[in-house]
């Protein structure tokens, strides 16, 4: 494919929240309401610089609590504004609320999620808790592996967004990714705002000669059927993702599908996870081919709406599959794995899927651990239940 | 139907009859020179005018939640100030909030009280039916002491609501703002007048408007105007402004008559009216003088 903007990129070191800052600034939305909260800090300061110094446009209200940031949100795109916020943890549990609000009334938004435990007890470090906790709130969900992802999926996800009016959750894992330098290219200014074009809402609150009733009474007569359109607008995610991925394939020279396929064509045993902690399973891939063992990682990247029978199809040739979960889903399966063992079952596969949970509250796992998740699966282990990698 | 005061809010909602909701929402609106959007807190008024799909309301309108229509309006007003500035909204717009007392005291004073503090330019219209009527008629807090409420029923022993009303009009007042007033829905032209003023206040605004209840209350529902006046009739709810910091008593009640007047119009204070309740009702006469006094001291007069 084309990489017609190639020699006007940069690359330049950025933490995973500077990387979503950097792509916020040239994405310039027009309101960005803001809370703090821990490891998300970073996205919101970073931003706040760019409007001290008159590089945006955006109004950025200081709210009082997440509950009003997600609120202000719906506000401000039903009066036709491109809007954006960030929140990890006990601020994403707070907002959820309001995220089924914003989903219900289909009203298109950005947020950036550092993912981060969920208390009690208290824990800071990074984990899937929160995100997985808003995963049926009617939000598509992203995950980023690294801060080049984090910067891609900012600007996939805005444009996706508007496209689908489904609002969007674009994750990076708290401190891991967020707090991490790493290199990255970034795009000019130009490419990314001609890239997510203009904002265009035909319903705006502001549109006063136009009137339209937001957020309206639904009984049984309705309800019902509101619910079976927003599930339908989420089936047509997966069309718009690739159109708008393609897009940006074409801009960046980075090309994304619904999930990134890591030697699984002839892998006999693969690990499914999400996140950071893939680029350490690559790395673990890497020197386990070399000794010739048919390993494989299948990353997830969009978990909602979840690909089920795409994913299938990628894991159709897997004799084993561990799934590598960074939450638990209290009295259930962890909620990877759950999806997993759904798409195996929509499709006949026979494949052994054991499940794993790691990484909770910020507790590392080493390349050794992944290693030995593959050797159970050379062996042929049956593993019994969730197994911890504590 | 009155044709100008329905071309903001159409007949048709689902109102109880006997509410003056209808009366405060089409006056303030009326008031406006400038086109409105609406901002409206779950509560009665969402309820009987959205019901899908059909909308009383002829301007744009939104209802997010229960607890946020500070958020809300701010996140919406932060919107305006984008678009007008990129050219892409011509014109004034004037921001409208309207809140039961639940949405403004209770669940909702933490967005308010942001909203505020952050100095966005809109009007927060409190109808106050004094509790939770919507689900009703539950204590709130703003609902008086002596109430029989559905969470605080008075028995033999028991008066009912133990606890005094929020001064909601000081914790608004502490913020700073710029304009706010204490209405009622007998006196439209009062209230018309202290609307226009709002309108008026670059940042926000706050109006609180008595809006007696029939349903929970228990009057009949052709006695919603006399139970608001007899509230005024006996001080119990003052009507007065503070502008930039200034207190102004707009009405002065040169007789005004004991509470009990007002309280036996309502099967809610029913019970304080026996004889075992009678240091009850003299509670309650004494804390209207004293509010009133309190009050008086603030206008300096």
């Amino acid at each position: 494919m084309k990489h017609i903007n190639k020699k006007q990129d940069t690359k330049i070191a950025l933490t995973g929240g500077a990387a979503a800052a950097e792509a916020l600034r040239q994405i310039n939305p027009d309101v960005m309401p803001v809370y703090p909260i821990t490891p998300q800090t970073p996205i919101i300061e970073g931003f706040a610089k760019f409007e001290a110094k008159g590089k945006v446009d955006t109004d950025v209200i200081t709210v009082e609590s997440e509950h009003s940031a997600i609120s202000a949100c719906v506000g401000a795109v039903a009066a036709g504004a491109r809007t954006v916020t960030a929140t990890s943890s006990q601020g994403l549990a707070l907002m959820n609320e309001i995220l089924y609000i914003a989903s219900g009334m289909r009203l298109p938004m950005l947020m950036l999620v550092s993912a981060r435990a969920l208390s009690a007890p208290i824990n800071i470090h990074g984990d899937h808790s929160d995100v997985m906790g808003a995963r049926d709130t009617g939000w598509v969900q992203i995950f980023s592996e690294n801060a080049q992802e984090v910067y891609d999926n900012t600007i996939i996800g805005m444009k996706l967004t508007e496209k689908v009016h489904v609002p969007t959750m674009v994750i990076m894992d708290g401190f891991v990714t967020s707090h991490s330098v790493e290199n990255l290219e970034v795009l000019i200014d130009r490419s990314v705002r001609s890239f997510v074009g203009e904002f265009k809402f035909n319903q705006s609150l502001l549109d006063v000669s136009n009137p339209h009733t937001f957020g309206p009474v639904g009984l049984p007569d309705s309800y019902f059927d509101f619910k079976i359109e927003q599930e339908a607008a989420m089936d047509k995610v997966f069309e718009e993702y690739e159109n708008v991925a393609d897009g940006y394939g074409e801009l960046s020279g980075r090309h994304y599908e619904l999930f990134e396929k890591y030697h699984t064509r002839d892998a006999d045993h693969v690990i499914v996870a999400a996140g950071a902690t893939c680029g350490t399973i690559k790395d673990v891939v890497d020197e386990m081919r070399e000794k010739g063992k048919k390993v494989g990682l299948l990353k997830i990247k969009m978990f909602r709406p979840f690909p089920y029978k795409q994913i299938a199809k990628a894991l159709s040739g897997a004799k084993n599959i561990s799934v590598l979960d960074k939450s638990m889903a209290f009295g259930s399966m962890p909620p990877i794995c759950s999806e997993i063992v759904m798409s195996a079952q929509i499709s006949n596969l026979k494949s052994q899927i054991s499940s794993y949970v790691y990484g909770l509250g910020g507790r590392d796992i080493f390349a050794k651990d992944i290693e030995n998740v593959f050797e159970n699966m050379i062996k042929g282990k049956k593993m019994k239940g969730v197994q911890y990698i504590a | 139907m009155n044709k100008q005061l329905t071309k903001n809010f159409a007949p048709g909602h689902g109102t109880c009859s006997g509410c003056g909701i209808p009366a405060i929402v089409r006056n303030i609106l009326d008031v406006s020179e400038d086109p409105v959007v609406v901002v409206n807190a779950t509560g009665c008024l969402e309820v009987t005018s959205t019901l899908y799909p059909y909308t009383a309301w002829k301007v744009p309108y939104i209802h997010n939640a229960f607890e946020n229509a500070g958020a809300t309006v701010s996140g919406i007003e932060a919107a305006y100030k984008v678009l007008e500035k990129k050219g892409k909204v011509k014109g004034k717009i004037n921001f409208v909030v309207f809140g039961g007392d639940g949405s403004t005291y209770d669940i909702g004073l933490q967005a308010l009280s942001g909203a505020l503090e952050r100095g966005h330019r809109f009007l927060y219209v409190a109808y106050d039916n004094q509790g939770y009527m919507n689900t009703g008629g539950q204590r709130s807090g703003a609902t008086p002491y002596g109430a029989n409420m559905t969470t605080t029923p008075a028995a033999k022993g028991d008066i009912g609501n133990e606890l005094d009303r929020k001064d909601i009009m000081e914790i608004v007042a502490a913020h700073g703002v710029k304009y706010l007033a204490q209405a009622n829905v007998f006196n439209i032209e009062d209230m018309r007048a202290k609307a226009k003023k709002a309108f008026e206040t670059d940042g926000p605004s706050f109006l609180l408007v008595l809006q007696p209840c029939t349903n929970s209350w228990k009057f009949p529902v052709s006695d919603y105007v006399k139970v608001a006046k007899l509230a005024h009739d006996t001080n119990y709810w003052t009507l007065y402004e503070i502008e930039n910091g200034q207190y102004k008593i707009n009405q002065y009640i040169s007789n005004p008559k004991p509470i009990e007047e007002f309280l036996k119009t309502q099967k809610r204070f029913k019970h304080l009216l026996l004889p075992e309740n009678k240091k009850a009702l003299e509670k309650i006469q004494r804390d209207v003088d004293f509010r009133l006094e309190k009050l008086k001291k603030k206008t300096g007069e």
